[in-house]
């Protein structure tokens, strides 16, 4: 049996502008960049990452699938929106960037361990089980994502904000244990399967 | 008055630029009757508010004298200034206009010789600068103004100042009374020459010119080399005086992007390779840079491009800017960016930043007879009825050359229409 990657290498060949039109949310905004550069100059997190949103589209143009879809620039959008109101052809930027790490985790080609990826993937996670994202075992989960001494020294270090929520009514204890969900969880699981079979089916994935 | 010799033979021409002038002139030349008006207080439009036109780099007053002594010798033109046109209703070979004229508070015994304005002390904007310095409340346009006649502002009339004006004059010229009038005509075809506008840069706020002194528009760098304008030709900076040696030039400020203009403005490529040589003459010690997407300069300019890109003062980096930050030390504008030629990300000092601003059309706001079809830029098309047409940059964002181009063939089409009416009366 043949991976989704490989499926999709076989499928597109040379043309990633295709793969990425058909396959990404957003993507056939791609070929409608003027490389102006003014998402990559008005980016907060510019410095710091490898590729900005212009050279992404530039690369994807250019046919380099494995450096896009292996890259960790687009996990590092935190979606402020500054470059999608100033890109002069209204480009869905933040869109974009986002479909594309979705795309790339799906295909088992993001950068492992990448922190905005792991955050993404137990915010989802959290929020698929209990039909709503319980806040307590979030940050747990991710404060212990390094291993038991680790997160204890986190949990110390971030116990003035925990025991600050506490007081405000905004974080309950006791979630722990059960931890509140919504009315008809296992609807919600039907519903979100539904929804990734039909996606997965239109993007090539299933 | 001019209302009962106009008829349904006569062009009436909106607008009293480049466009308007030629357009009027090549029907009046062919025999037909024109009606030429104009907004403001003399003719001459955006085009008399350059300091030089390109390519040649020649003096924008050598084509306007040309036009107003094709002008002063042709009876077939009446310029109407200071007048709007309020209405338009009726169809092609046969509109009824409503005029709205101004009062100018002067008549037609000026001499221009400049004694009202001596005599007030109220100053207004000078329009003619873009508002960079004032005038007089009683004040002549521009040298070139035709008519060549003060105007008084408005502000004054009813005041001691007016007064003072009036007393001024041993011509008897100024007439403090003057009402606005409104006239109604009768013409067969009408061309919009109406013009354009800068588009406003404060709407760019991630260029800050509604924040920082020393980010100026490409019409008001325009007004700084001319020996007309309000520093004499010095390019000297607005926030502080000094002379400005490191300038920078942003392409597209406003134009191609959807959240300000649509459309190319066409102009501004070539407009700015004009100024990088003002300030090469200004200074041969001074550089200019130029921050670009692409650089569209068309067909025979091409030429131009290539003798700037030799010019060792003057270098480009494609990189459409993405914000203008200041240095509080010296007030000097810092751009940033990253260019698309290797993608290096750039904070880089100038001490004058230019932005060159797209084209408007200056109808925009201003309600149009429902007849009259524009694009998605809000250029004018044309007509419905086919019998009103768009000339110059009402039309397209057009440079002075094309603009006149445009002109001529707004005329013959008038005229196709104006003979089109003829013959079906006749018959």
């Amino acid at each position: 049996m043949t991976t989704a990657n490989e499926t999709a290498v076989a499928k597109y060949r040379n043309n990633f502008l295709k793969e990425v039109e058909a396959t990404v949310e957003e993507g056939h905004w791609v070929k409608m960049c003027m490389q102006c550069g003014v998402c990559a100059g008005s980016c907060p997190f510019g410095p710091h990452w490898e590729h900005s949103p212009q050279k992404i589209f530039m690369m994807i143009r250019a046919g380099k699938r494995e450096e896009v879809l292996k890259s960790d620039s687009m996990w590092m959008c935190t979606s402020c929106y500054n470059c999608m109101v100033r890109c002069p052809r209204e480009l869905p930027i933040t869109h974009i960037m986002h479909g594309l790490a979705n795309y790339a985790y799906r295909l088992g080609l993001s950068p492992k361990g990448q922190p905005n990826q792991v955050i993404a993937k137990l915010f989802w996670e959290s929020a698929l089980k209990y039909g709503r994202v319980n806040e307590l075992k979030f940050s747990l989960a991710m404060y212990f994502r390094d291993g038991f001494v680790q997160g204890v020294k986190n949990a110390l270090a971030m116990q003035g904000v925990g025991l600050g929520l506490v007081k405000a009514g905004r974080l309950n204890p006791m979630e722990i244990i059960s931890g509140h969900t919504c009315k008809d969880t296992s609807g919600i699981h039907k519903m979100i399967a539904k929804a990734r079979e039909i996606e997965d089916r239109r993007r090539g994935l299933a | 008055m001019t209302a009962s010799i106009a008829t349904n033979q006569t062009i009436l021409v909106v607008g009293g630029g480049i466009a308007g002038m030629t357009a009027a002139l090549e029907a009046a030349e062919c025999g037909k009757q024109v009606i030429l008006v104009e907004k403001s207080p003399t003719l001459g439009g955006r085009t008399s508010m350059l300091y030089r036109y390109f390519p040649k780099m020649c003096f924008p007053t050598c084509g306007l004298e040309i036009n107003l002594r094709r002008l002063r010798g042709n009876p077939n033109v009446r310029v109407m200034t200071m007048t709007e046109v309020s209405a338009v209703t009726g169809s092609r070979g046969d509109y009824n206009v409503t005029l709205k004229v101004q009062p100018r508070y002067i008549n037609e015994s000026c001499t221009a010789c400049g004694d009202c304005g001596k005599a007030v002390t109220a100053e207004v904007p000078n329009v003619a600068n873009y508002g960079l310095d004032k005038v007089k409340a009683a004040y002549l346009p521009h040298g070139m103004a035709y008519p060549q006649r003060y105007v008084i502002d408005p502000s004054i009339v009813g005041t001691p100042e007016g007064e003072a004006a009036k007393a001024a004059c041993k011509f008897g010229a100024v007439d403090l009374g003057m009402q606005e009038e409104t006239l109604e005509l009768k013409v067969g075809s009408v061309v919009w020459a109406t013009g354009w506008r800068p588009y406003d840069a404060n709407k760019i706020q991630p260029y800050g010119y509604d924040r920082f002194a020393n980010v100026i528009t490409s019409l008001e760098f325009e007004r700084l080399c001319d020996p007309q304008g309000p520093t004499g030709g010095k390019i000297l900076r607005p926030g502080d005086g000094k002379e400005a040696k490191n300038i920078a030039f942003i392409q597209c400020a406003g134009s191609r992007d959807e959240n300000h203009l649509r459309h190319c403005s066409r102009i501004c490529c070539m407009a700015t390779l004009k100024h990088t040589q003002y300030v090469r003459e200004a200074n041969a010690e001074a550089k200019s840079t130029v921050y670009y997407i692409d650089i569209r300069v068309i067909d025979r300019l091409e030429d131009f491009y290539q003798n700037v890109q030799k010019d060792p003062n003057v270098s480009f980096v494609k990189s459409k800017v993405a914000r203008v930050a200041l240095n509080e030390a010296n007030d000097n504008p810092i751009l940033h960016g990253v260019d698309t030629e290797g993608y290096h990300r750039y904070a880089t000092e100038h001490d004058l930043v230019v932005l060159a601003v797209g084209m408007e059309p200056e109808v925009v706001g201003v309600k149009l007879p429902e007849d009259i079809v524009l694009d998605s830029s809000n250029f004018i098309e044309g007509s419905k009825s086919g019998g009103m047409f768009g000339a110059g940059s009402a039309a397209s964002p057009l440079d002075v050359n094309r603009a006149v181009q445009s002109a001529t063939a707004a005329a013959m089409r008038s005229i196709q229409v104006i003979h089109k009416t003829a013959s079906t009366e006749a018959a």
